[in-house]
């Protein structure tokens, strides 16, 4: 009862003041609706990058860093002499030391879903005089295809061949197509180590990102290894997945004491495209809780010209045995209105321009702009815009609560 | 004449001003006013009624002394305790109405009721209309407050005064802006409330006629209390 005297006289005064009520809440709308608009945009490329970036590269790599010459004698402090040398990479043999015990005891980490051997090698591809650069994947199929739903991304043939065969490969659209060769045609491999293979295309994939497609092929790991002229034991790489690829960079430092390769997470890969996505993300946040701001200013200002106007009103409540704390519920409850108003039309609204966007088509590697609905942004935006309204409202909510009833009435 | 139950007491209030000299408006005022008792406060312009109001109305709390209601000792309370104090047991009348312009007369006197919560709502809107219609004005009661005469918006501002049925009622010139008709019948009703409800009046009066026909008279002159008549009419 006491409390509902409070939400009538604060309802009255929202309706008696409709269109200031409405532009206060615009305001907050147009906050939240750029909050969320900005946000699922950032997610939505976010999302877009990763799928990218998975196609290709597992959350953890573990492979053999180059090694660079040493001095003979190392300098003990800056000022010392030392004997000039010129450092040099050393690296002789790009292959991991017993390679499986090492895979194994990946596997045996209950954080890994799941891990996978590689032979990475440099080769050029053949057809009569045209050549290309690129690299050959020596991969295990079932595993890689596990990691990087390769067969998701097939346009001809199929995986299958490569599990048995040593001498079919899986080659990317773009080099199928700048060597003029289709499925069944056969295409010449020539490594660095200098041996020459011809092998069969059993499948294109085409993972619509320009590099991978105009450079990769897959073949089975022991045609790989006969391309370095090694034996089974010859791995470059071992790739490895866990549940949260997020938290891949602790995982690699939990996972580096196991051994004395490098352990390298793809977020170190990729930092330069994800300190993109971080201040592209800053800056539209910032961007978004200006305008929420300003959104917030707007509705303090209607408060603080409400009081001014109604001095007379809140003294006789005031005399009429109002505590300071009612006072403050009211115009708080006002503030909170205008700001459930104008939050669930930005909500409307962001939700709008997110259906809207996500149906334009974009063409490229991602086909329809990269946008989505995340409940999550939903969520934090409208606790962003009530905290921002409750604390808009409550600034001049307590200078109300404080004006001195005597005051007024002497006046 | 009335039985002498204590039901505001005041124990030498003194109050200064200090803007823009520091000057002495209350000075050792010390006075009783008792259940059912009809009571005026007169003075010159400028000689601190109104003050003295104040403060006894629990508003202003700048004053040296102490003040009892009810018994209690009101000096020193938190604001919040005052303003329980107030919703329950004072009720006030000024010269003008202060009644809220976007409210029906009705809501208007509803208010201060519903912000006590003795009532339901429906009990408090019987209680309003009663109160409305002691005043006259049981028909405008759900005309908006601000489309009413001047001396019907002060009536709807004594009926708001009387809602929670306080003890004490405080009016500062309740008369001021009303013809003599209409005057005369807010006397007559605060004279029905102290002898039939035994609520206490304290009211300040510039108008002599008034001030003869309460039961006391407090006579203030700078700050002090000049003198108090007590009239025997009845
Ligand atoms: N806020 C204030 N600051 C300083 N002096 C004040 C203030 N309010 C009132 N005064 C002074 O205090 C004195 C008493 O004022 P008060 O309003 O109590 O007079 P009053 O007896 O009610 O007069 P009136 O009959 O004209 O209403 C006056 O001299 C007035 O100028
Ligand atoms: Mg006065």
């Amino acid at each position: 009862m006491r409390s509902n005297i409070n939400v009538e006289i604060a309802l009255t005064h929202i309706f008696t003041r409709k269109r200031q009520t409405l532009v206060a809440a615009l305001g907050v709308t147009m906050g939240i609706a750029m909050y969320i608009f900005s946000n699922s945009l950032m997610k939505g490329f976010g999302k877009y990058s990763r799928t990218e970036i998975f196609k290709v590269t597992p959350h953890l790599r573990i492979y053999k860093d180059d090694e660079i010459s040493k001095p003979l004698i190392e300098a003990k402090s800056p000022r010392q002499v030392v004997i000039i040398h010129n450092p040099k990479i050393t690296t002789l043999s790009r292959t991991i030391i017993n390679p499986y015990a090492l895979l194994a005891e990946v596997k045996k980490q209950d954080y890994i879903s799941s891990a996978a051997p590689q032979v990475n090698v440099d080769v050029f591809y053949q057809n009569g005089k045209t050549q290309l650069k690129g690299v050959a994947n020596g991969v295990n199929m079932v595993e890689a295809d596990a990691m990087f739903n390769i067969q998701g991304t097939m346009v001809a043939g199929s995986l299958n061949a490569l599990s048995n065969s040593l001498s079919s490969v899986v080659v990317g659209s773009r080099i199928a197509n700048k060597l003029n060769l289709g499925l069944d045609d056969n295409l010449t491999i020539v490594s660095s180590a200098g041996v020459v293979k011809v092998m069969k295309i059993v499948g294109i994939f085409s993972t619509k990102n320009k590099a991978t497609d105009e450079s990769k092929v897959y073949l089975h790991i022991a045609a790989a290894q006969q391309l370095v002229k090694a034996g089974p034991t010859y791995i470059t790489d071992i790739y490895a997945n866990i549940k949260n690829p997020d938290e891949a960079l602790a995982y690699s430092q939990l996972l580096q004491p196991i051994t004395s390769y490098k352990v390298e997470d793809w977020k170190t890969t990729y930092a330069d495209i994800l300190a993109g996505d971080l201040i592209r993300q800053i800056m539209s946040t910032s961007v978004s809780m200006a305008i929420l701001l300003v959104a917030a200013f707007g509705i303090y200002n209607i408060l603080n010209m409400t009081i001014s106007q109604k001095l007379d009103d809140i003294a006789i409540l005031k005399a009429t045995g109002f505590a300071g704390r009612d006072i403050i519920r009211i115009f708080v409850l006002e503030a909170l209105i205008m700001g459930i108003i104008g939050t669930a039309l930005g909500l409307i609204l962001g939700a709008i321009c997110i259906q809207i966007l996500s149906g334009v088509y974009v063409g490229g590697p991602a086909d329809y702009f990269p946008i989505y609905f995340d409940p999550g942004v939903f969520i934090t935006s409208t606790v962003f815009g009530l905290l921002i309204t409750i604390g808009a409202g409550y600034l001049p909510a307590r200078r109300a609560a404080r004006i001195d009833p005597v005051a007024i009435f002497r006046k | 004449m009335k039985n002498q139950t204590v039901i505001l007491r005041t124990q030498s209030i003194g109050k200064y001003f200090y803007d823009p000299i520091r000057f002495k408006v209350l000075d050792d005022v010390s006075f009783e006013a008792y259940a059912g008792e009809f009571l005026t406060l007169v003075g010159k312009s400028g000689c601190g009624k109104s003050t003295l109001l104040y403060c006894l109305s629990t508003m202003d709390t700048a004053y040296e002394g102490e003040l009892f209601i009810e018994g209690q000792k009101v000096t020193g309370k938190k604001t919040d305790e005052l303003a329980a104090i107030r919703s329950r047991a004072i009720g006030f009348v000024f010269q003008f109405h202060y009644l809220l312009p976007e409210f029906s007369c009705l809501k208007n006197v509803m208010i201060p009721a519903l912000k006590l919560g003795k009532y339901s709502h429906r009990e408090v809107e019987e209680r309003a209309y009663q109160k409305l219609d002691m005043l006259g004005l049981k028909d405008q009661a759900l005309k908006p407050a601000s489309k009413l005469s001047g001396g019907q918006q002060q009536r709807v501002s004594i009926a708001r005064a009387l809602i929670n049925d306080p003890k004490i009622i405080l009016c500062d010139e309740p008369t001021g802006n009303l013809d003599s008709k209409n005057a005369q019948n807010v006397f007559d009703i605060f004279k029905q409330l102290c002898s039939e409800m035994g609520q206490t009046i304290i009211a300040v009066t510039h108008d002599n006629d008034f001030a003869k026909n309460s039961d006391r008279t407090i006579e203030l002159a700078d700050g002090k209390i000049l003198n108090t008549k007590t009239y025997l009419l009845d």
